[in-house]
């Protein structure tokens, strides 16, 4: 099981170690740093590095490395799992994952993680629990546990732990009752060259926020639940219903937690919101090339595409670039040969458009990689796949609950090859 | 007010400076300085100089403070033992404490604290815990076993522990059962042969009733523990999949795999006529799918899964490559790995996208990606035969583009596609000179060099390109040196007259001025091949070479069969079985595959030769000649062909094998291959599936010889009555068993000694080991009158269901007629189950003899036997028992053997042929299977073979 966990900076310093069995040296990590330094990028580090006496599994999250050390035969997926269970419990308790956070917060994050798992064994790992068991630190607690001289960590036996829905605490009490639903769809497509697309999946998620009183059942169903075929579920959902019926039925946790997630990858299914018209083109003789992209919309349901963002990686040997674009402001980064161009809201009357020179070293022959363009957008209101919630019923209790319902589409991966 | 206070520290010293605050009488201050304590230790600062200051802290009713001692004590009882003890007392009270949460604290910290002398003191508060009324102790508890395991393994037997946790398996909180299941497959792995986790369908029932109602963690150590155990049935294993697959739609990845890898063992058992085994299958693509829009970490777990999968079972994500496409922005490791499986899921039907796929990869940035992309490319060419020439081109298009590295990848590729198509693609050749200059990495000069060889003929100025090279023999690498001795000697034996020069001089390169023995050896070779018998040794060097199989770095049968049994582990991310690098191979059980069709997969030496290890002369896609001998045995074998082919296959075997020629011409003229080849005895008439590669047209008259020669079948007992008269209201029967040709029948003869006439006959038999059942009606053409006697032969196949019977051979038949229904049962003799192709490869046999642990080994005597070693020999080949090899120890003959039943289980055999008395030999034998319950019965075939 899981041995020990290092955390490492981008810099290279371990800044947090904590061990759930023997203490495992550090300079275990070494073997990390060297695999650190192959790796051109911090994204390249590959996940699983073998020691001579124990495995090395990692996560890149928030510019810090997540390292743990195993040293028996151990679900590599289980460890990772956990670690962005750790990752996100981190986030859930300070805002943010971040070193100085970490650092701020030590003695806090020492005891989660010591809750967290038991000579290596997941323990406690919903955050529902966790936070029962040590408060999360605000400033308002700080203050008055330094004045009374109270302590942040809960003395009675977490409720839920022992429950049939662990997830959810015992005893939750709002004024104001509410549940929100999110479905926010991610497109991930590779366009090719003459804009005809190559894949395109749809991975949807329906995140919640949930804060009822008491023990509210919800039933949630759709007008179009066939869509749903590739789908994993929070543990929350009851299976049956689903296979029998196509509706969630679920008792909630409390707060934010992401009820479903799917995903939709049959191709007539999935509508490309946006294209992109480009022409890059390198001369064998000059040390000129021409650069021009516009970007238009295609199937949105008459909604707006807005936060449109275009990054596109140029060869190496582009040592320049002059452009003027119709809308919107771009930076070209002459070091990491990257593009990027802001360009907001689209406008079907007044496709924005970049046009421009590129000035390639001189001599140079031509490059041999085309740029990929990485589009980024957002779609407010609009389901691309088409997914609608049909209605959202609460049994259990007596209140009636104010709910609420949105929907989103974004780029996820989306790729256009030139 | 944040903790970074903690870390400040003042010139006075630290430890200094917390010893005081430590010892101060206010509550606030005690537990502000262990929390600085705590931030110290985080960040590995030493503090254990401060241990009894801290330990003084511990007797406090502030569960905060309390828990910060105990990370604390965790942390330093090791390096303090004697102090730690002081802790002991608190430790025991606190096990009494009415709050659950205290008790549960107090077990889990003592656990954690590895110091000898306290865990004598452990036990009795853990005895109680293990049994306390709150399940959050128990479970809790239950952990701590496995803590203790750890520190003292004797102690924790001794105290009866073990057999504690084994009951809270049955405990009535999910969650506990959980936590049970993980301590004890914990301890299990540290005592391989210990049998903690003895799994009954009971025990399946509780785990897979706590399945549905513990946490996602506890999910995954059920799942992994039921992927232990073996169903009794297809039916167990078909209802165990039923409860699990609703697991698949989990949110928790490691979840998920953990099922895919119960579904993918228990399918195995599942008949694939099943209508179940076609809707599970449709199953588990969609989570498979989901797994790859994880985090990239996760991807690439998945991802080196799913390489196994696919390998296993092709047909699963037959259509899904799209989902492999590769994002320009994805790391490098899940690119390499994606690559990996779109090679292996590219088919006819989706090669053009593929390809044009892997075009556009060849262009990006990441020169390993791009060169991997290249290789891609000419393995598309060689597994897909129809795109062989579109990938041709695009390689050229490659070529064109003369990036340097691109243009190496590709030559190395082509290089291949010539050995797949020989004298196809030549045009391509005056190309491929243009780049010679270009060419600076071994193994794309090794490459061109080879073909410059090869094609010698055709290329005007191959003596130039060659002595091109020779100028800087010494400073080549050893691959590409091998390669221009050989191909120097395929030009001196296609030109003879202009290059006498040239052959003169490298092999006085390679003989004289080289200490390489490899080099060395073989220009020794070729100077005496040479000098003495220049036909002799154009036949030799230029003799035609086998074709390259198709997919050479695919996971070696046995092996991928063991690690789909690790589905999820770190063995599936190595493809290594654990035994392989698991820190001192201790704790490892090999596991495989149920065994229905697990041993089908024939076992093979393990290294087959993978690709990128540059062995010789030979390229490295090239498999040296016994793992190409090996490879297109497993064609037969099929891991590509989906699922359990041969029980379905053996009846036509026979048909089959007429044709079944390519492998002798294969091992007959291998040039450069050293290895022997021969194996002493008669070909194997090896059943080439239709389609398979290996030109199944050539069937030569040697081939058809041996085919008549199995035709011969193998000993047929006289017919015994099975059903006497009397018990049959006058129906007798009597009968044997016979295999002829790979195909198996019932001999039978009905003799009706009633008074009346008898119609309707029909037979059917029980489920029984094998899957014996009836392949046709039984038909008797003319109503049987009374003292009449027919005689039918009915044939009968391997397909029916399989259940075990005792003993093994078993055959409960019911006869029906006009009358009654009869039932009798028989034993049939194991030799009707030996397959055609029974023969092993020679080093294919070494290492599984060596593979099959020593306890599965079983002796026999076989007194009096009249016959030599060579009658011993002939007569049980004609019952499809081979013999690989022979040899002669001290004046004893010594036989090694191989037989395949129908279910593809191998037995090997080692006979000993001892001379006893002056005409009689003594036979002394030894089995060796994966199955040992088949080696008896095997024993009574050998004897009933030979005294017959």
């Amino acid at each position: 099981m899981i041995h020990s966990l290092f955390l490492i900076n981008s810099s290279g310093d371990i800044f947090l170690e904590k061990h759930w069995k023997s203490v495992v040296s550090r300079s275990v990590c070494d073997y990390f740093f060297e695999a650190q330094e192959r790796a051109t990028e911090a994204e390249n580090v590959p996940p699983v590095i073998p020691t001579p006496h124990h495995y090395l599994l990692s996560v890149y999250r928030h510019k810090i490395f997540f390292v743990a050390v195993i040293q028996t035969e151990v679900p590599p997926l289980f460890v990772i799992e956990f670690l962005h269970r750790v990752v996100d419990t981190f986030q859930d308790y300070f805002g943010v994952c971040s070193e100085p956070v970490i650092k701020d917060n030590v003695v806090v994050v020492y005891e989660v993680l010591e809750e967290m798992l038991d000579n290596g064994f997941p323990l406690a790992t919903e955050s529902n629990i966790l936070k029962e068991l040590i408060k999360p630190p605000t400033i308002l607690r700080t203050v008055v546990n330094t004045i009374t001289g109270s302590t942040n960590v809960g003395d009675q036996l977490p409720t839920g732990q022992l429950s049939v829905v662990p997830w959810r605490r015992t005893g939750v009490k709002y004024t104001n009752n509410e549940a929100y639903f999110d479905v926010i769809e991610e497109i991930d497509a590779i366009i090719d060259k003459s804009g005809s697309t190559i894949t395109a999946e749809i991975q949807g998620v329906i995140d919640a926020c949930v804060k009822l009183t008491g023990m509210p059942d919800l039933t949630l169903s759709f007008m179009n639940p066939r869509l749903l075929d590739d789908v994993s579920f929070h543990p929350c959902v009851r299976f049956k219903r689903w296979e029998s019926e196509r509706i969630l039925s679920f008792i909630p946790p409390d707060g934010n937690f992401r009820l479903l997630s799917y995903h939709v990858s049959a191709q007539n299914l999935v509508a490309i919101p946006v294209y992109v018209k480009h022409n890059i083109s390198f001369r064998d003789s000059s040390s000129l090339g021409r650069f021009e992209i516009t970007v238009g919309p295609k199937q949105t349901m008459g909604k707006t595409i807005e936060g449109v963002t275009v990054l596109s990686q140029m060869p190496r040997g582009v040592l320049n670039m002059s452009l003027i674009p119709s809308q919107g402001t771009h930076t070209f980064d002459p070091v990491t040969k990257m593009l990027s161009w802001d360009v907001g809201k689209i406008n079907p009357q007044k496709l924005p458009s970049l046009k421009g020179t590129m000035s390639l070293q001189a001599g140079a022959s031509k490059p041999d990689e085309n740029p990929t363009i990485n589009l980024q957008f957002k779609i407010q209101q609009l389901a691309i796949s088409g997914l609608k919630v049909n209605r959202l019923d609460m049994y259990g209790e007596k209140y009636k609950p104010f709910k609420g319902i949105k929907y989103m589409t974004k780029a996820g991966k989306f790729q256009v090859r030139t | 007010m944040t903790d970074s206070k903690y870390f400040t520290t003042t010139k006075k010293g630290e430890i200094f400076e917390l010893k005081a605050e430590l010892n101060s009488d206010k509550k606030e201050k005690k537990k502000e300085a262990v929390k600085k304590v705590i931030a110290s230790m985080t960040v590995g600062k030493d503090v254990s100089a401060l241990f009894p200051d801290v330990v003084n802290c511990m007797q406090t009713d502030n569960l905060e403070l309390k828990k910060l001692v105990y990370l604390y004590l965790m942390n330093y009882a090791k390096s303090q033992p004697d102090m730690a003890i002081m802790a002991v007392n608190t430790f025991v009270k606190d096990c009494e404490d009415p709050n659950p949460l205290i008790r549960a604290l107090a077990v889990r910290t003592m656990g954690c604290i590895r110091v000898d002398k306290i865990t004598e003191y452990l036990c009795e508060p853990l005895r109680k815990c293990l049994k306390d009324e709150d399940p959050y102790v128990r479970k809790t508890a239950a952990v701590c076993v496995a803590k203790l395991h750890d520190i003292n393994a004797q102690l924790v037997e001794d105290q009866g522990f073990l057999d504690t946790l084994k009951d809270l398996i049955s405990d009535s909180n999910p969650m506990v059962v959980a936590n049970a299941v993980a301590a004890l497959s914990e301890i299990a792995e540290s005592h391989p042969s210990s049998n903690l986790l003895d799994l009954n369908p009971q025990s399946i029932n509780k785990l897979l009733t706590a399945l549905n109602e513990c946490t996602e963690w506890g999910q995954i150590f059920i799942l992994d523990c039921l992927a232990n155990y073996t169903p009794k049935d297809d039916r167990e294993a078909q209802s165990i999949c039923e409860r699990v697959t609703p697991r698949l739609s989990h949110a928790n990845s490691a979840v998920v795999l953990s099922a895919v890898k119960v579904l993918m063992k228990f399918m195995e058992m599942l008949s694939k006529d099943l209508d179940y085994y076609g809707t599970l299958l449709k199953k588990l693509a969609p989570p498979l799918v989901t797994l790859l829009s994880a985090e990239p970490e996760l991807q690439y777990v998945a991802l080196r899964n799913i390489n196994l999968i696919v390998q296993k079972r092709p047909e699963i994500l037959k259509h899904e490559m799209k989902v492999f496409f590769v994002k320009y922005n994805d790391p490098i490791y899940v690119k390499l790995e994606k690559l990996d499986i779109m090679i292996r899921l590219a088919s006819q039907a989706n090669i053009a996208q593929v390809l044009a796929e892997l075009k556009e990869y060849a262009t990006e940035v990441d020169v390993d990606f791009v060169r991997k992309a290249v290789r891609a490319i000419g393995r598309c060419a060689i597994k897909v035969e129809q795109s062989a020439e579109r990938c041709v081109s695009t390689l050229l298009d490659l070529i064109q583009t003369k990036v340097n590295y691109v243009v190496q990848e590709a030559i190395v590729v082509i290089k291949d596609i010539f050995r797949k198509y020989p004298n196809k693609y030549e045009s391509v050749i005056a190309t491929l000179c243009e780049n010679l200059d270009s060419l600076d990495e071994p193994e794309a000069r090794a490459a061109m060099i080879w073909i410059v060889g090869e094609y010698a003929e055709r290329i005007d100025n191959a003596d130039e390109l060659l002595e091109s090279f020779l100028e800087g023999f010494h400073d080549e690498s050893t691959q590409v040196q091998l390669q221009l001795l050989t191909a120097i000697v395929k030009l001196f034996l296609k030109k003879p007259t202009e290059t006498q020069e040239l052959v003169q001089q490298v092999l006085s390169l390679a003989t004289q001025d080289s200490d390489n023995p490899d080099l060395r050896d073989r220009g020794y070779i070729y100077w005496r091949l040479l000098s003495t018998d220049p036909v002799a040794a154009k036949e030799v060097v230029l003799a035609e070479k086998p074709l390259i199989s198709e997919e050479t770095d695919l996971i070696e049968p046995t092996l991928l069969d063991e690690l789909i049994c690790y589905i999820g582990t770190l063995a599936s991310v190595y493809h290594k079985p654990p035994s392989a690098f698991v820190e001192g191979g201790r704790g490892v059980v090999h596991k495989s595959l149920p065994p229905r069709t697990a041993s089908n997969e024939s076992t093979e030496s393990p290294e087959t030769a993978p690709a990128g290890a540059p062995t010789g002369e030979q390229p490295d896609v090239i498999p040296t000649q016994g793992d190409l001998l090996g490879d297109l045995l497993n064609l037969d074998l099929g891991p590509p062909v989906s699922g359990p082919p041969l029980a379905t296959s053996s009846v036509q075997m026979g048909a089959v094998d007429l044709l079944g020629g390519g492998l002798d011409s294969l091992m007959g003229d291998e040039p450069e291959g050293i290895g022997d080849t021969n194996f002493g005895a008669p070909p194997p008439a090896a059943p080439a599936r239709v389609g398979a590669p290996i030109g199944s047209g050539l069937s030569d008259l040697f081939d058809l010889t041996s085919g008549v020669g199995t035709l011969s079948g193998s000993y047929v007992a006289p017919k015994t009555v099975w059903l006497p008269a009397m018990k049959a209201k006058g129906l007798e029967i009597s009968g044997t068993f016979t295999r002829q040709v790979g195909s198996i029948s019932m001999d039978l003869q009905l003799t009706n000694k009633a008074l009346q006439v008898m119609t309707d006959f029909a037979i059917q038999f029980n489920r029984n080991s094998f899957g014996l059942a009836p392949a046709a009606p039984l038909q008797v053409h003319a109503p049987l009158s009374p003292n009449q006697t027919v005689e039918i032969s009915l044939p009968l196949n391997t397909v029916g269901s399989v259940m075990k019977m005792d003993p093994l051979n078993n055959l409960q038949v019911a006869v029906k007629n006009n009358i009654d229904i009869f039932y009798f049962s028989t034993l049939y003799p194991l030799h009707i189950l030996f397959v055609e192709d029974g023969k092993m490869d020679r080093q294919m046999f070494l290492a599984t003899w060596k593979d099959i642990p020593n306890e599965n080994e079983a002796q026999f005597q076989i007194r009096d036997c009249s016959l030599n070693a060579e009658a011993v020999s002939t007569k049980l080949q004609s019952s499809n028992i081979f013999t690989i090899a022979k040899r002669n120890v001290e004046g004893q003959d010594m036989l090694y053997q191989s037989l395949k039943l129908t279910n593809g289980i191998w037995v090997l055999a080692e006979l000993r042929i001892q001379p006893g008395n002056p005409s009689f030999m003594d036979l002394e034998l030894s089995l060796k299977c994966r199955a040992p319950e088949v080696s008896q019965h095997v024993y009574q075939a050998y004897e009933t073979i030979l005294k017959n």
